[in-house]
């Protein structure tokens, strides 16, 4: 009788503690999400303010009277540059797909015998693929630098092309992946007499659609923003820049530009987040196979 | 014949005459094996060429030049250990790097490790369309590219600021702050614009991990006798999760030790007493301005041991997960 009571006494306090757990931790999820969406918020909201709003003292948070003016301001901009606008845009899209398509390809093509056909050094070289997930890309930066003038690569698409071919948490993301896939529906095709390029290619790869949606998503997302520190160092005709790099050019127009930079950045934001959207679920199923085994 | 015909049989040295002797046989074997799998070799063949050119090439020349002094245009000229000892006994400003770049991972580097954790186990258990609104929004800014910069109009210098103003209005400061000029905000804005920009890819595999997390598992605990849900966290879904925790640590380590792009774009380059100079820009300073290659490689061997270290060091430690 006693236990009973003790324990219904532990229970209805255990429950009356969580929940006020429960409230304070929802209330710190909405603060952080909070404080995570003030800067987005602010970016859309900018880049449809008028300039009397941009300037107006004590600054507002949210567009008063929305305006489309930022973004013929920005057609203007660039309808008197020296190379045509249109031309980065193309620089913008054309890395970031050729870059993503080459890396799902080959990081893909790779993937499939790392986890699914036993040959020799296979585990030595996935080791190496999870030790290089282990240091930042700026580590073998000098190296780089030297290997692509010595391939006769600087100021070509390549120079940023093919080391983003290799990048390694795209391979690591697609053998893990593929590691699920049963092995006796490779071995039906193979019986039937299918090559392993016809097993990879047309078994493989349709069944691993999540995961090269991801792929897509990492690499897409460093392409688009390429114009950082790496590619300054690789690209210098003003022909083969992309977007990200007039972004700063524009910016350094000053406080008159204000405006179209608030545009150009809700542009360059959009790309990502709305692939992401569409992509989530597959991302999410991807993800659930990340973990890396001891 | 054999020498010692009485005497104690020598072990080990058949086996081992044997083992020379099946060697060719095993690497006949090797051989066969290869060409067995030539589709296998043919299919890794494009990536891992790239990979070893930018990746595993790269370290090692990083290693061996880092002992040279080399501006390329002059072939590399051995010098030792003279590089590090420069780097640790003479150049103030590695110091003042290293300072940094310590700091600023032990914070960002625990703090996001948990609050993505922290944060994806909330997520879990809301309902669905909720939940993908939620990861979105929290994911966002990691995939957002330059909108980082927004922080720069946050936290400008005058009173159109929105943080100056927000302050002066409360009338917490009187007058308006250089938040971005002031060594003694440097490293705390850049913090607080790292952990804005943290919830990135570990995030989302701690989400993805803990939907997947064996349901029966908790029933058994129920019976087992896990009291309360800190129990449940720690007995049973952080062990079960153990893969992604490790994935994620790997990420965030990496993450918080290379910093370098928000620190040039929203700072500069170099700032106000080198108060946000980190490894990375350091090196970004002599690789690619200086070219004083064999010293920049001497940088960069020493980021790669940290990180490593610290990798291999975590690793040990979320091993004792749910003990």
């Amino acid at each position: 009788m006693n236990n009973q009571m003790n324990m219904k006494l532990k229970m209805t306090k255990r429950l009356n503690r969580s929940w006020a757990v429960d409230i304070m931790l929802f209330l710190l999820l909405g603060g952080v999400a909070f404080f995570m969406a003030i800067p987005l918020i602010f970016t859309i909201s900018n880049a449809f303010k008028p300039i009397d709003e941009i300037f107006v003292f004590p600054p507002k948070m949210l567009v008063r009277h929305p305006t489309l003016k930022n973004f013929t301001d920005l057609v203007n901009i660039f309808s008197d540059s020296w190379v045509p606008f249109s031309r980065y845009v193309f620089n913008t899209f054309f890395i970031a797909i050729t870059g993503t398509v080459g890396h799902v390809i080959i990081a893909s093509a790779a993937a499939y015998p790392l986890a699914k056909i036993r040959f020799p050094g296979r585990n030595f070289l996935f080791s190496l693929v999870v030790m290089s997930l282990m240091f930042t890309a700026y580590v073998t930066q000098v190296p780089n630098y030297m290997t692509i003038s010595w391939l006769n690569l600087i100021n070509t698409y390549w120079a940023i092309l093919l080391p983003s071919f290799g990048m390694t948490l795209g391979l690591y993301l697609m053998k893990q992946f593929m590691e699920q896939i049963p092995d006796a529906l490779l071995e039906a095709a193979k019986i039937d007499g299918a090559s392993e390029y016809r097993v990879f290619w047309t078994i493989v790869m349709p069944i691993v659609k999540p995961a090269w949606l991801t792929l897509i998503i990492f690499s897409l997302q460093s392409l688009w923003t390429n114009g950082s520190v790496t590619s300054h160092k690789y690209i210098y005709s003003e022909q083969l820049k992309t977007v990200d790099y007039v972004f700063g050019q524009i910016a350094s127009g000053g406080l008159v530009r204000t405006g179209p930079v608030a545009a150009v950045t809700l542009l360059m934001m959009s790309v990502p987040i709305i692939v992401f959207i569409v992509t989530q679920s597959n991302i999410m199923q991807t993800m659930s196979t990340s973990g890396l085994k001891e | 014949m054999n020498p010692n015909p009485i005497g104690p049989p020598e072990t080990g040295s058949p086996s081992r005459v044997a083992a020379l002797r099946a060697l060719p046989a095993r690497i006949g074997r090797l051989f066969r094996e290869m060409k067995k799998n030539k589709h296998a070799y043919a299919l890794i063949a494009p990536y891992f060429l790239i990979f070893g050119t930018f990746t595993v090439f790269p370290v090692l020349m990083s290693l061996a030049l880092s002992f040279t002094s080399f501006n390329m245009l002059e072939p590399p000229k051995w010098v030792g250990w003279h590089n590090y000892a420069r780097l640790f006994v003479q150049d103030d400003i590695f110091l003042i790097a290293l300072k940094n770049t310590l700091l600023f991972a032990l914070i960002t580097g625990p703090i996001s490790y948990m609050a993505c954790f922290l944060f994806a186990w909330l997520i879990n258990e809301l309902p669905p369309k909720p939940r993908a609104l939620l990861t979105l929004i929290l994911y966002a800014p990691s995939i957002s590219g330059n909108t980082y910069l927004i922080w720069q109009t946050l936290f400008a210098s005058d009173s159109y600021g929105y943080a100056n103003s927000f302050l002066m209005k409360w009338g917490v400061i009187m007058e308006p702050i250089q938040w971005l000029q002031d060594p003694r905000f440097m490293l705390g804005i850049l913090i607080l614009v790292q952990l804005w920009l943290s919830l990135g890819t570990s995030f989302l595999a701690f989400i993805a991990g803990l939907q997947n997390v064996d349901r029966t598992l908790y029933e058994a605990g129920a019976i087992d006798g896990i009291r309360n849900r800190w129990q449940e966290l720690w007995f049973i879904t952080l062990p079960a999760m153990r893969p992604q925790l490790l994935f994620g640590a790997v990420i965030q380590i990496t993450l918080a030790f290379s910093v370098a792009e928000i620190s040039i774009y929203m700072i500069g380059f170099p700032s106000v007493d080198y108060a946000a100079h980190t490894i990375v820009t350091h090196l970004v300073d002599y690789g690619s301005i200086r070219f004083e290659m064999g010293y920049a490689s001497a940088i960069a061997t020493v980021l790669f041991t940290m990180m490593l270290c610290t990798n291999l060091l975590t690793r040990k430690l979320l091993g004792k997960v749910g003990e």
